[in-house]
């Protein structure tokens, strides 16, 4: 069974190749069938593979699948070599299952746009990235798969590119990201350079061999690698390309920028853990990072208007739960909250879609109202994947994964109390734009009418999901006890008068709070929320984390006006000067050539008696 | 001698002169070679001469017909009016 | 014997000269014919008396002829020598007798330190008899050919021209033929005078 392992990222590659040849000659439904098949397929397979995985586990808990030598020069030998490990297949689970959902999702939400093949064509091309990414044993590969999903998330964000704010959406996107990249190869070349391998696991037997702990390789490999993944996962400083990312279709925002490629940084991290275990300071770092872009996109979100924009925040604000897991050392908890996370925010996304669809394209919840009793599988899918973000307790999923991270932000090898505080005002946070848009959206006054309803293979995903956002939560044990052979388990350091008990009962008390002050603004008086917004200190922080706190602002000053003014001034490109200089001297001497040729041929005659007068004294008075 | 024939080529418009001037060219060329072949006790210096007076024959024919032809068609033997085919 | 030579040679030259400088052209052409005559000489004081005797029948026999037949078809009249007086200017001699003089100079330089002095007898006829029917025999062959194409073109080119003059006599009459007493080019010649 687990031989099968190939076969994952081929299927969606070859449908992919197969759409892009073919695609506009197929029918749409054709189209959907290849595209969301395969994927299904996909999947079909990896519930295979994961059964035999669990089953009869390979020797050492881990299988890799050599398939070809990539490259192969002096020393460099990366190879195509798939490998698979508990933490590997729980991501390609996820990624498989819940691609396979926004499949079929878009097969009908997109059955409207003429390019229909040309999208499913990107999306598995996008399936197919990541799951190399995933399975990828050595970094090359892992690079390759990175760049691939970067790619494609360009591709799909700008989809529509005829509206050029998409193309630069897109553009914005696939910069920031490449910042990261850079850095992230930077990382690998110093790996390369002085360990000597790009595979995953010799590489980090050798730097636990090599390196000390807070050796100042693994401190700036440890550190680039961070770069790389702030970049891919958007967090600060380069958020600011996800928010705009939403100009993408919603399916897209479900899949890339919800459940899969975002949390692509997550996985390099726990998939290097050992180097960042060498490297406390970059560990701390990311824990750093992750807590403050926690913090920042949720207040960000709590101003927005535009729905996708509320989840866009929403989506940095939980990576950064995951960065400041992985920061303070709890590698499984962070991955668990990747799988919530991947449940409930897709559906989320998935929901904003129908929504969006059904009241004809408006993105602003002020806009909307009422949608309860007319879009009711929406309302109720939406309302248990908003409770599972927000975290309610016991019932669903994201209470146990966050509310472990939140634990751990004070307990693990690197929590701090500082830590746990942030957590726990995140999760107020959370709690407050998540109700703040339910109660904005489904109930009050019904403003728009709708005028579209799902269809059913866009509603049985959101069920599909929406149980899943339940029941995942109760994989905990399951879950971690899977990935204690790939990761870590949670070191608890220090519990300083804290219990796990006690501090799922303050972020369930915190629920609770959130949601009888969504409650109270938003919908018994949504006058105080007016009144709150627009006081003198009420609309300049408004305003402020409305424009994602002055960091598009900051970039714009910085980075883009110079660049601009630079390319400005450099309109004439004084090295091209070079090069059409020598087109000039060209031109210039044969039109002082071409006065030679009269048609004369007294001229041309004097021409030859003058050369070889030349001629001659040359040869006599060398 | 091929110095003036020469200087005869470049100076003269007339299309006859020209001709003739490359005559004499080719004459002094051809004296130029009977002598090295006297010099050295060779024949093959006339032997030279005689190929070079029998290939300014049929030069000369074959010049002379296009005389003709370009001064009825050209009504002109001015070697400079016939640079038709200038760049 | 050697005055003979320089004679001779002096001849040559100065005819040459003249040649180039005359703005008649019939007067040119029998300088020319006396240069020819000189070179001739100086061909038989060197001991190459067939040569000379070939210069004189085939190039100032046969060439020089051929040269006189064209020019008095072509039937220049006085307004030619007009324009030749005209165009030979003094400046115009000066950027050719430069570029002669230093060609003579550069010739004059290769050939200085060379032993002077001729062995007499030179080369008799028998032996250029003998090389050519043996080492340059397919010189001969080769030349033969070329003026066999002489030949075929030159005959070729004025071919032509008698069919244009019948198509171009087509708007003529009969009578203007008849009056040229059928000398075609005689009526060619005087067409620019008369328009149709």
């Amino acid at each position: 069974m687990i031989r099968l392992l190939w076969l994952i990222p081929t299927l969606p590659f070859a449908s992919a190749l197969i759409l892009a040849l073919i695609g506009p000659r197929l029918s749409k439904r054709v189209a959907a069938a290849l595209g969301a098949g395969s994927i299904g397929f996909s999947a079909a397979i990896t519930i295979l593979v994961a059964v035999g995985f669990m089953t009869s586990p390979p020797p050492g808990n881990s299988y890799t699948q050599l398939l070809w030598t990539w490259i192969s020069v002096d020393g460099f030998r990366p190879q195509i070599g798939l490998y698979l490990d508990p933490l590997s297949l729980v991501m390609l689970l996820v990624v498989t299952f819940v691609g396979f959902l926004i499949h079929v999702y878009s097969a009908e939400f997109m059955i409207e746009d003429d390019d229909y093949s040309r999208f499913f064509a990107y999306m598995n091309l996008f399936v197919a990235s990541m799951l190399v990414l995933l399975l990828g044993n050595n970094l090359v590969l892992l690079y390759l798969g990175w760049e691939g999903v970067g790619l494609c998330s360009y591709l799909l964000i700008g989809f529509w590119y005829r509206d050029p704010a998409n193309g630069r959406a897109a553009r914005k996107a696939f910069i920031l990201t490449r910042v990261g990249d850079t850095a992230m190869s930077i990382g690998l070349f110093l790996l390369f350079t002085q360990l000597g391998t790009l595979g995953i696991q010799d590489l980090m037997q050798r730097a636990s061999a090599q390196w000390p702990s807070g050796s100042t390789y693994a401190v700036a490999a440890a550190f680039l690698l961070l770069g790389g993944a702030v970049g891919k996962s958007a967090q600060l400083p380069l958020q600011v390309w996800l928010p705009d990312a939403m100009a993408g279709p919603t399916p897209v925002s479900a899949l890339l920028h919800a459940a899969t490629m975002v949390t692509a940084g997550v996985y390099l991290i726990a998939r290097t853990h050992v180097l960042f275990s060498l490297a406390p300071s970059a560990q701390l770092a990311a824990a750093v990072v992750g807590a403050c872009t926690l913090l920042l996109a949720g207040f960000s979100a709590l101003v927005q208007h535009d729905i996708k924009r509320i989840l866009a925040y929403s989506t940095v604000s939980q990576i950064g739960y995951m960065f400041l897991a992985l920061g303070v050392g709890a590698w499984q908890a962070a991955m668990f909250h990747f799988v919530t996370h991947a449940f409930f925010k897709a559906l989320l996304f998935l929901g904003s879609g129908v929504i969006i669809n059904a009241l004809d394209d408006e993105h602003s919840i002020f806009r909307m109202g009422g949608l309860r009793k007319e879009l009711p599988v929406t309302f109720w899918t939406f309302l248990i994947a908003g409770c599972s973000l927000a975290g309610l307790p016991f019932v669903t999923g994201g209470f146990f994964s966050k509310d472990l991270i939140i634990w751990n932000a004070w307990s693990a090898q690197y929590g701090h109390p500082a830590f746990w505080i942030v957590g726990i005002i995140g999760a107020l946070l959370t709690s407050l734009y998540t109700f703040r848009m339910i109660f904005r959206v489904f109930f009050g006054p019904l403003d728009i009418p709708v005028t579209k309803r799902p269809g059913y293979r866009m509603t049985i995903p959101l069920v599909v999901l929406a149980f899943f956002s339940i029941v995942g939560g109760f994989l905990r044990e399951p879950l971690l006890g899977f990935l204690h052979s790939a990761l870590p388990s949670t070191i608890e350091a220090h519990t300083g008068g804290l219990t796990e008990i006690r501090s799922g009962a303050i972020a369930g008390v915190i629920f609770l709070i959130g949601l009888y002050l969504a409650y109270l603004f938003h919908l018994k008086k949504r006058n105080w929320a007016d009144a709150l917004v627009s006081g003198p200190v009420g609309r300049s922080l408004h305003q402020w984390w409305f424009a994602d706190w002055g960091f598009d602002w900051i970039y714009d000053k910085v980075f883009v006006q110079p660049f601009v003014w630079a390319s400005e001034i450099n309109k004439s490109d004084f090295i091209d000067a070079f090069y059409s200089g020598v087109a000039w001297l060209v031109r210039w001497f044969y039109q002082g050539l071409s006065h030679t040729e009269t048609g004369r041929v007294r001229w041309y005659a004097a021409g030859m008696a003058a050369g070889s007068v030349l001629f001659l004294a040359v040869v006599l008075f060398k | 001698m091929f110095s003036l024939g020469l200087t005869g080529l470049l100076v003269r418009r007339n299309l006859v002169f020209v001709l003739m001037s490359l005559e004499v060219m080719l004459n002094a060329a051809g004296l130029a070679f009977v002598v090295a072949g006297a010099r050295w006790h060779q024949a093959d210096g006339q032997v030279m001469f005689l190929f070079i007076l029998a290939m300014a024959a049929a030069e000369v024919a074959v010049a002379l017909a296009l005389v003709l032809e370009i001064y009825h068609r050209f009504k002109s033997l001015d070697i400079d009016e016939l640079s038709e085919m200038r760049g | 014997m050697e005055l003979a030579f320089y004679i001779a040679g002096g001849v040559a030259v100065l005819s040459t000269i003249l040649m180039v400088t005359r703005p008649h052209v019939v007067h040119a052409l029998l300088y020319l014919i006396v240069s020819l005559l000189g070179v001739a000489v100086v061909f038989y004081l060197l001991g190459a008396s067939f040569v000379a005797a070939l210069e004189v029948i085939v190039y100032a026999g046969a060439i020089m002829v051929l040269f006189i037949f064209v020019v008095m078809m072509l039937n220049l009249g006085a307004q030619a020598i007009e324009m030749e007086k005209r165009w030979l200017t003094l400046g115009i001699w000066v950027g050719p007798v430069v570029l002669a003089c230093i060609l003579i100079i550069e010739v004059l330089y290769m050939v200085r330190g060379s032993s002077t002095g001729l062995a007499p007898g030179g080369v008799e006829p028998k032996q250029v008899g003998i090389a050519l029917f043996g080492p340059y025999l397919i010189g001969v062959e080769l030349a033969s050919m070329l003026l066999l194409a002489g030949l075929v073109g030159a005959y070729h080119l004025s071919y032509r021209k008698v069919e244009k003059r019948e198509i171009q006599h087509d708007a003529h009459t009969h009578e203007r033929r008849a009056a040229a007493g059928g000398d075609l080019v005689l009526a060619g010649a005087d067409r620019p005078a008369r328009t149709p």
